[in-house]
């Protein structure tokens, strides 16, 4: 057989059959659901009289629009838990297993599918939302999906795609001390650009990429979709594997051992061939900040706000115009003089327990500054807040004037009530700086957790690596 | 879905770069549990000039009178032509909503994200691909004709300009078929049940540790 890359292999062993044009009918071995995309899919199956195909193959949870406050007191909108409450309603009709609002192990669903061992290598994994991607960290082809398609894998357990192309993202060196892999990402992503990976399935490899914790290849893979791309790559090593040993949904005794063997080979072969290679080195990356309205507006905690006079694309620079004038930014600022009002940490890129420890490490002994006038920390999960707690970074996080919630999506795109009000500007850990995302008229900078917990006792953005 | 086999009218142009899904349809509209009714939020944070949130009476809310489709020449805009990356950012199949229940059938762009290029192909809303100087020369023919009109025609894979000018563009064989047709893709796969079932009997061989039951 030819040499396959791991694309290849994940997509090779998952086709059910092919159209004449290319269209394959792919097996989704995992299906995450969550209350925004789902009630329009259980409508529709419900409307045909249709059932699901596997129902134990799919897990559900509320987080998009979840109280990140006291969560006895329920949800106070009543849109929002409507949506939630339909959730709950729609698992107990179908079957489902969910996690409910007030389950310990509820919490962002990118965050619990690993950590429930929920997502193994060598599957697919779907979910209606483009952060699916995070998946990938674990050798699994993993990508969002919209609504119908909910639908079609509910009623099916398959989904018709074409195959993509063969990128692969080569990262040399050693990351600096306190640059991380949303460091790494975001500069992917500053040098490709947002449409880079459109088209192509990125398979992130390297020595840099060895050397990452899997916490930190889960915020890699989820903005492989940042970068175009749907999905996101790393192959399988010890490090995979470590984690998701004795994880409730992993398998166990005999049938471990016999699935390890089998992830051993979730690699790319050595001689196979990619449509893209693009090779950086990791070396002498500093900590990045966005400073526009797109994750592709980014620079080096060291530099300054583009000037949009320089750009010769007249589209480009007509974008850059925009931007600045949304940010409220001159040209030519630094970015050390830029004043966040309020700081979020967490989202499904930065909510796990080692992004916690990274935040706090920065934190501890110190005060959020006096300009914030809202610094928060929403772990990724129950388990993930219940662990911190263990560790005694509540306390921390709490003693410097943080506020310690409970977990969901919360201000990543402020569906709940967390949200910016318009002109206020936020050191957030999320994944989009998009116009008003984080609230109409809210400005987003994105940053890793270290480099937003500094920004919330400093006042402003500050480089870690120097402090 | 609603079929698409050829669509005239009103062009309207938004000559910008990465339009992403939460500009397309911002989140508060998300918490719907329903298909329809996203018309009058498509655009929304750009179309109107206070902050609008779902449940309200979207008519009285006052329009922003520089954002194209507010103005009284687009007010039938069925096709729309745009900047590179369209759609880029959430999976939200709302997006691709919005725009069929707006009216809009058409988006021609020099490229598109992923996601919202199937979610718009599995809603009746065709996403068209042309080179970037032909988008640019299309933008400047709508700013500078009044009433400017294309002929979008798929079974021909074609755009026809007033000038009788044609512009080819590509579409799967498949999903062009679905689209004329307004084919339900579940029905279609249902009627490969046994080669699925097959496939799953096959894996569970092969590898059992992927059908635990949650």
């Amino acid at each position: 057989m030819s040499a396959e890359t791991l694309y290849d292999k994940l997509w090779n062993s998952h086709v059910v059959r092919e159209e004449e044009d290319g269209t394959a009918l792919l097996y989704i071995d995992r299906h995450l659901v969550h209350e925004v995309t789902s009630p329009q899919a259980f409508e529709g199956l419900q409307k045909n009289g249709r059932g699901l195909w596997r129902t134990a193959t799919n897990l559900a949870v509320a987080d998009h629009n979840v109280p990140t406050t006291d969560r006895a007191a329920g949800i106070s909108d009543p849109i929002s838990k409507l949506q939630v409450d339909t959730l709950d309603n729609n698992c107990a009709v179908f079957g489902v297993t969910e996690f409910d609002m007030l389950d310990p192990r509820q919490g962002i669903v990118h965050v619990i599918g690993p950590e429930q061992g929920a997502t193994l290598p060598g599957m697919t994994v779907v979910c209606g939302d483009s952060h699916t991607s995070t998946h990938g960290a674990l050798a699994a082809l993993a990508f969002g999906i919209g609504t119908s398609d909910v639908e079609h894998v509910l009623a099916t357990q398959c989904i018709l795609q074409r195959k993509a192309r063969n990128m692969r993202i080569n990262i040399t060196g050693k990351l600096p001390e306190r640059v991380t892999g949303k460091d790494l990402i975001l500069a992917i992503i500053g040098q490709i650009g947002t449409a880079g990976g459109t088209g192509h399935a990125i398979e992130f490899a390297g020595p840099a990429i060895r050397a990452l914790s899997m916490e930190e290849r889960m915020s890699v893979c989820n903005m492989a979709i940042e970068a175009g791309a749907r999905s996101g790559l790393i192959a399988a090593d010890d490090t995979t594997i470590d984690y998701l040993k004795g994880r409730p949904f992993a398998p166990s005794g005999e049938l471990w051992d016999r699935a390890v063997e089998n992830w051993r080979t979730l690699t790319s072969d050595d001689d196979a061939k990619f449509d893209v290679e693009i090779e950086m080195d990791a070396t002498n990356l500093k900590p990045q900040v966005t400073w526009g309205t797109s994750p592709e507006m980014v620079v080096s905690v060291d530099g300054h706000v583009p000037d949009a006079d320089t750009i010769d694309d007249p589209a480009r620079r007509d974008g850059y115009r925009r931007a600045l004038e949304y940010m409220g930014l001159e040209a030519g600022t630094s970015i050390f003089d830029i004043s966040p009002d309020k700081v979020f940490i967490g989202s499904c890129t930065n909510s796990r327990i080692e992004d916690l420890r990274a935040a706090a490490a920065i934190v501890d002994g110190h005060k959020v500054a006096s300009g914030i006038s809202l610094a928060m920390v929403v772990p990724g999960s129950g388990l993930v807040k219940k662990q911190a707690e263990e560790e005694g970074l509540d306390k921390i996080f709490i003693d410097a004037g943080f506020s310690w919630r409970e977990p969901g999506c919360s201000m990543c795109l402020a569906m709940n009530a967390d949200r910016l009000e318009a002109g206020e500007r936020c050191a957030s850990t999320s994944n989009r700086n998009f116009e008003g995302r984080q609230g109409h008229g809210g400005r987003t900078h994105l940053v890793s957790p270290a480099m937003a917990a500094a920004a919330a006792v400093h006042g402003h953005f500050v480089d870690i690596t120097e402090i | 879905m609603e079929h698409l086999e050829n669509v005239t009218g009103i062009v309207a142009a938004l000559d910008r770069s990465n339009i992403d899904t939460d500009a397309i349809i911002p989140k508060q509209y998300l918490k719907s549990i329903r298909k329809f009714g996203f018309g009058e939020n498509l655009f929304d944070a750009w179309r109107y000039l206070d902050h609008g949130e779902p449940g309200q009476d979207h008519s009285k809310r006052p329009l922003n009178p520089d954002f194209v489709l507010n103005q009284a020449r687009y007010r039938d805009t069925r096709i729309l032509l745009a900047g590179d990356n369209f759609g880029c950012g959430s999976s939200r199949e709302h997006a691709a909503w919005a725009f069929r229940d707006y009216g809009i059938r058409v988006i021609i762009a020099p490229s598109f994200a992923d996601i919202f290029n199937g979610n718009a192909l599995k809603n009746g809303l065709l996403p068209v691909v042309l080179d970037e100087t032909t988008v640019a020369r299309l933008i400047k023919s709508v700013e500078e004709n009044e009433g400017y009109i294309l002929t979008i025609d798929l079974p021909s894979q074609r755009v026809i300009t007033p000038d009788g000018e044609v512009f080819n563009f590509e579409i799967d064989a498949f999903r062009k078929h679905c689209l004329i047709n307004g084919l339900d893709d579940i029905d279609m796969t249902l009627t490969h049940a046994d080669e699925i079932h097959a496939y799953e009997t096959r894996r569970r061989e092969e590898a059992p540790w992927l059908f635990t039951d949650l």
